[in-house]
């Protein structure tokens, strides 16, 4: 008496499988153990941490992210924040970043997809600065800034600059242009031309931008904190692998793909939100 | 004889030469003139400048000679004084039915208040027929016909002194097309608007116009004719084609597409043509080509021939 499953709840139904397979494996192929959160200082000074540092069991990466997870914001110092703290410093870091890069991509993006002349200007430097892996500015950053979370910002500023740049300049020149000639021959003036009709018809590309960028950003601030240190996922990342312990490495780069999922749906909502179908 | 409402005298559209090829003269010397009130189609096969002519008129384009004075004023620009339905409806997507109708009314009343303008918006919704809550469904919710309909709405709504529609009804199938001809006529006679259309259908240019343009092929292309459509009205389709003037028109139009616009093509004007107007032509009155088959009766089609 099998049932006629939908598409969809067969596909979850299979994704279940696949992860209890996965995790059944993993359990087996690794015994339990202490976690390495509960060694206490002589063990890890006496190198009893090594011993322990080998991939821990899911299990205890589950009893881990309980553990976290139903303290989130506790702090008991620099080297020990709840997990939610880290968060949320990279979180801050990054929108700050981001929005900073918004503010300058879209107006920018903008002129150059209306004018010929500026995306010709302004093209080369574009060329030029886009490759540049955003942590290769970071010495720069920290050298001209003398600031290490303002420049963990700058990174997370000059990373999601491009994408929304150039997706602005091209959705925005891409204008279907019996649009444009709606827009004409209704008489109106170049900033209403520019939020009725070419915003409207250029936003679902804008957005794809943006969700690219933060895309990105979310990737290079990991790496950006482990660069600079102090707070942030990253170097929580960082700090616990220096101490050694698996689990929460494990535990923290769940997070960070959990959060970056949620990031990405977020702006996916928005993207839908805009799209239009013609 | 005094200046028509729309004049429009030695228009030239030319291109300029590509890379290692000739410049295109895609029409030249236009000369004709529309008056207030009046329904014109201009016919010609493809590629002739019927769009370009448009253009030029909508103020979206500029002729590379000659020019168009409407109402006392050259055209430069474009201007909500003409109404324009494109050829592809060009409605705004992310905008519902009655939006993109509130879009037109509202850039042309800015002073208006956000009932006044829906309730404008809302009667000439309407008068095409998209009541129902099909006005606040988006175009690519609606039918072709239905995004038609929106279409001449918008233009209809900003009350312009001269409406422009590029073959309005060439991706419809023939049943809508019929209804929103009608649709048109109607409010055409309500509205005592100036018509300049653009087809590629006689059967439509003699139920719609008053005078229909006829262009010779490109490049090159001249307005060599303009018929007279003899037919009063009100016309209907049941019924215009019992009229004996219809046929006669519809020869003279299929004649001419069918042969002389491909004779004529190429020409170019001598010196004593230059600016001259397109030769007027009344097929539907008999006397006029054909006298010695002059039928009996309808007295009404009997007038003051050219
Ligand atoms: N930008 C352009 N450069 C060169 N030729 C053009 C350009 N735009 C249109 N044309 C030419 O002008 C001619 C007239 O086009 P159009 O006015 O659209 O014709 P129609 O509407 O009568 O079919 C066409 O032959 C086309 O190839
Ligand atoms: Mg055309």
């Amino acid at each position: 008496m099998t049932m006629a499953l939908p598409e969809r709840a067969k596909a979850l139904l299979l994704s279940l499988v696949l992860l209890a397979t996965f995790l059944g494996i993993w359990e087996m192929a690794t015994p339990g153990s202490k976690s390495g959160g509960q060694l206490s200082e002589y063990e890890m000074l006496s190198g009893g941490g090594a011993q322990q540092a080998r991939v821990p069991p899911p299990s205890q990466i589950f009893e881990k992210a309980v553990d976290e997870l139903s303290k989130p914001f506790y702090d008991n110092g620099p080297n020990d924040k709840g997990i939610g703290i880290q968060l949320a410093y990279s979180l801050y870091r990054v929108l700050t970043g981001y929005f900073l890069a918004a503010l300058i991509a879209i107006p920018v993006g903008f002129l150059i997809g209306m004018s010929p002349l500026f995306y010709k200007a302004l093209d080369p430097f574009i060329q030029v600065l886009r490759p540049i892996s955003p942590l290769a500015w970071m010495p720069l950053a920290l050298f001209v800034i003398q600031d290490s979370q303002a420049s963990a910002i700058f990174v997370i500023f000059i990373c999601s600059i491009w994408p929304m740049l150039i997706n602005t300049a091209f959705g925005v020149a891409n204008v279907r242009k019996d649009w444009i000639n709606v827009a004409k021959t209704h008489e109106l003036g170049a900033l209403r031309t520019a939020f009725q009709v070419i915003l409207p018809a250029a936003a679902p590309t804008i957005l794809t931008g943006m969700r690219i960028s933060i895309g990105i950003a979310w990737l290079v601030i990991v790496a950006a904190e482990m660069l600079v240190g102090g707070t942030g996922i990253g170097y929580y990342v960082w700090n616990e692998w220096n101490n050694l312990d698996l689990t929460a490495v494990i535990f923290s780069i769940l997070m960070i793909g959990v959060v970056g999922m949620m990031l990405d749906a977020a702006f996916a909502f928005v993207q839908r939100s805009v799209q239009f179908q013609e | 004889m005094t200046k028509p409402f729309i004049e429009i005298t030695g228009l030239t559209k030319r291109y300029p030469a590509p890379k290692g090829g000739e410049p295109l003269t895609v029409f030249e010397d236009a000369n004709f003139g529309i008056e207030k009130g009046e329904f014109v189609c201009i016919i010609g096969h493809s590629g002739c400048g019927k769009s370009t002519i448009m253009n030029i008129l909508a103020g979206l384009d500029t002729p590379t000679t000659g020019g168009i004075i409407m109402g006392g004023k050259e055209i430069a620009g474009p201007s909500l004084d003409r109404g324009v339905v494109f050829q592809n409806y060009s409605l705004l997507p992310w905008l519902s039915a009655l939006k993109n109708v509130t879009f037109g009314v509202r850039a042309r009343h800015p002073e208006w208040t956000r009932e006044q303008v829906v309730e404008h918006s809302q009667k000439y919704l309407k008068m095409v027929g998209l009541t129902d809550g099909a006005e606040h469904r988006k175009p690519s919710q609606l039918s072709g016909g239905m995004r038609q309909r929106v279409s001449i709405a918008r233009a209809f709504a900003i009350q312009p002194q001269l409406l422009l529609l590029d073959e309005p009804f060439g991706a419809l199938d023939a049943l809508t097309r019929g209804t929103i001809q009608d649709e048109l006529i109607r409010i055409w006679s309500a509205t005592e608007q100036t018509v300049f259309m653009i087809t590629h259908d006689v059967d439509e240019a003699i139920l719609l116009s008053d005078r229909i343009l006829l262009m010779t092929n490109g490049p090159y292309a001249r307005v060599a004719e303009s018929v007279v459509v003899d037919i009063n009205r009100p016309r209907n389709r049941a019924e215009i084609i019992h009229e004996p003037a219809y046929y006669k028109i519809r020869n003279h139009l299929v004649e001419f597409l069918a042969r002389r616009s491909k004779e004529l093509a190429g020409q170019q004007n001598g010196r004593e043509s230059a600016g001259a107007p397109p030769k007027t032509v009344r097929p539907g009155l008999s006397e006029a080509e054909e006298p010695e088959r002059r039928p009996a009766g309808r007295p009404q089609l009997v007038s003051l021939a050219g």
